[in-house]
């Protein structure tokens, strides 16, 4: 830095990348890395919520050890995995099943590209007002449409543990199968035609084209299109929170807001440190994968 | 009737039927949004009524702090998006156009870090705004906002970058022209539709934001889901209000969508497609 600080201006042609790096990188140094750090501080003190952080005792790794016999930690963590194996499976299944259905380029596709993307751009929080209110065990429609439907007595969905579960799992569907559908659709459209082409020449049916062609050709996508899910899974609180507080007792609640709940509910500042070590863990061990997979920064030769 | 049109018609049939399914929830929040409390109340599904009633917008406008919160939005939505481009831009553009010592580790931590979720932010930013003294104002969210939105910005710049041959520089240069200058008079032009891209996702980021925004902000400086969240008490939820709000906060994403829907799709590809 000090050597670019005494020129005024750049010379002509000499390039000098890090002062246009260090800027940014120090805000990823302030906003990211520094409170991944302090998490980690934090995690080894007793903090609660209304007392200084320099009265807070310094305990340790006691948080670390009560963390792993908590059964509430196992609990959420049970049922984050639980979550995350639903949504992903469904959501790549249909995802995929409909962008193999509709790939063929036709008119007016792009109005309804547009279309599906709607529920990825609405904010989380509204995402989880609209479902609160069509789960309402009242005035909700979803009551409504199984009743009138299918005779189906109104239900307690986001009162009941099972129920609620399912709730937020037909959520997460709704909102981001066309995640999916979207990214496949893009892949199947850049395959060259004439690989598809071919097999069809060799006699390849339908079936042998998806399973032994086409499949196998966006494998790498649908493996980082699966990741990218699947840390959203372990990143996402908000409809959670709004749709039920995690609740009906943890039913609902997934490790980022059980971390939140801990933090400001129960005021447990340092123990939520300690649990936000082990989701930083788990995402940066499933980012990893992703990376090594992946990295379009990676070389220079790249892209 | 041949063959192709009957597949055609299917596959018209398919995809309506999909985007109804994908429109439907959006659209009982706007209908909801136009309805008396007696309407709601009253529990039978109504998607087209007659006498739409603008009260829960007159309210919400008039009598709750709407104008205050959209300001606030508005104002950590562009500040954090005008410096995530600034900062995120020079970086991306030096590492799609240099090799100097740390470059790689420096992509894959750029990578790393997008990864952060944000409740392990919560903890530390409230500690930070508690014991730093630093009053919770929009400075602080827009800061954490632009930390959030850089890796993704860097990352999706990059590739455009990389899309420019580098002639195009290396003539200018030859012209006598500064780095600064070949950054901001040959490159920024032909970056116009990248900037686009990465401008709409922080934006959209920062404009939907709970959890920060509810850690970081008081009475003042709340932004507009914070505000919607609002609505919840533990009496019962206001539907018509909370509805309301919520189709306001929609209204920027809906329209980004619909003016841009290539490009985000183009960004929402980039990483898996290209990778």
């Amino acid at each position: 830095m000090s050597e670019i600080s005494q020129k005024p201006r750049f010379e002509p042609g000499a390039f000098t990348p890090y002062a246009f790096i260090m800027p940014a990188i120090v805000v990823m140094m302030g906003g990211l890395l520094y409170p991944v750090v302090m998490a980690f501080y934090l995690s080894f003190y007793d903090w609660e919520i209304g007392r200084k952080l320099a009265d807070a005792p310094f305990v340790s790794f006691d948080h670390f050890v009560r963390m792993v016999a908590d059964p509430q930690v196992w609990e959420v963590l049970w049922v984050t995995i639980r979550f995350g194996f639903w949504t992903i499976t469904i959501e790549m299944t249909l995802g995929v099943a409909l962008a193999l259905l509709l790939e063929k380029p036709i008119r007016g596709a792009s109005i309804f590209r547009t279309i599906f993307i709607l529920p990825l751009m609405v904010s989380p929080v509204v995402v989880g007002l609209i479902w609160r209110y069509l789960f309402d065990a009242r005035i909700g429609w979803i009551n409504y449409y199984l009743g009138v439907w299918f005779g189906i007595e109104p239900q307690v969905w986001l009162g009941d543990p099972q129920l609620a579960f399912f709730a937020i799992v037909f959520t997460d569907i709704w909102q981001w199968t066309p995640f999916i559908f979207i990214i496949v659709i893009a892949g199947l459209q850049a395959l060259p035609s004439e690989v598809v082409e071919a097999s069809t020449i060799d006699g390849a049916n339908w079936y042998q084209q998806i399973f032994l062609v086409k499949l196998p050709m966006i494998k790498s996508i649908l493996v980082i299109a699966l990741l990218m899910r699947l840390i959203d899974v372990f990143r996402g609180l908000e409809v959670m929170l709004i749709m039920t507080g995690g609740g009906p007792g943890r039913s609902t609640e997934l490790l980022s807001l059980h971390i939140y709940n801990r933090a400001f509910d129960t005021q447990q500042l340092g123990y939520a440190s300690a649990i936000s070590v082990l989701l930083i863990a788990i995402v940066f061990g499933i980012s990893t994968v992703i990376l090594t997979m992946a990295n379009p920064m990676k070389s220079k030769s790249d892209v | 009737m041949n063959d192709g049109f009957v597949r055609q018609l299917w596959h018209y049939l398919a995809l309506i039927f999909l985007a109804l399914l994908a429109l439907a929830p959006i659209w009982v929040m706007i209908a909801t949004s136009f309805k008396d409390d007696v309407l709601v109340q009253d529990g039978k599904p109504l998607w087209f009524f007659f006498a739409p009633t603008l009260e829960n917008y007159q309210y919400i406008v008039t009598r709750g702090k709407f104008d205050r919160y959209l300001t606030n939005s508005v104002i950590v939505g562009a500040a954090s998006t005008a410096i995530t481009l600034l900062l995120g831009g020079f970086c991306a553009y030096a590492l799609a156009r240099t090799d100097f010592r740390g470059r790689t580790l420096m992509a894959n931590s750029t990578l790393l870090v997008r990864m952060v979720p944000p409740a392990v932010l919560a903890v530390p930013a409230f500690a930070f705004v508690t014991f730093s003294g630093v009053k919770s104002d929009l400075a602080v969210l827009t800061f954490f906002y632009t930390a959030l939105n850089l890796p993704f910005a860097i990352w999706l710049l990059f590739g455009f970058y990389k899309q420019i041959p580098v002639e195009l520089e290396e003539a200018a240069i030859v012209d006598g022209a500064t780095s600064l200058q070949v950054f901001f008079r040959v490159l920024l032009p032909l970056m116009k539709s990248g900037y686009a891209v990465a401008a709409i996702f922080t934006f959209r980021i920062a404009w939907n934001e709970f959890i920060l925004a509810l850690l970081l902000t008081g009475r003042t400086t709340r932004t507009l889901p914070v505000g919607a969240a609002g609505f919840i008490t533990d009496t019962g939820v206001e539907w018509g209000r909370i509805m309301a709000m919520g189709t306001l906060i929609v209204i920027p994403p809906l329209l980004f969508t619909f003016f841009a829907a290539r490009q985000i799709i183009a960004g929402m590809t980039a990483g898996a497609v290209k990778g």
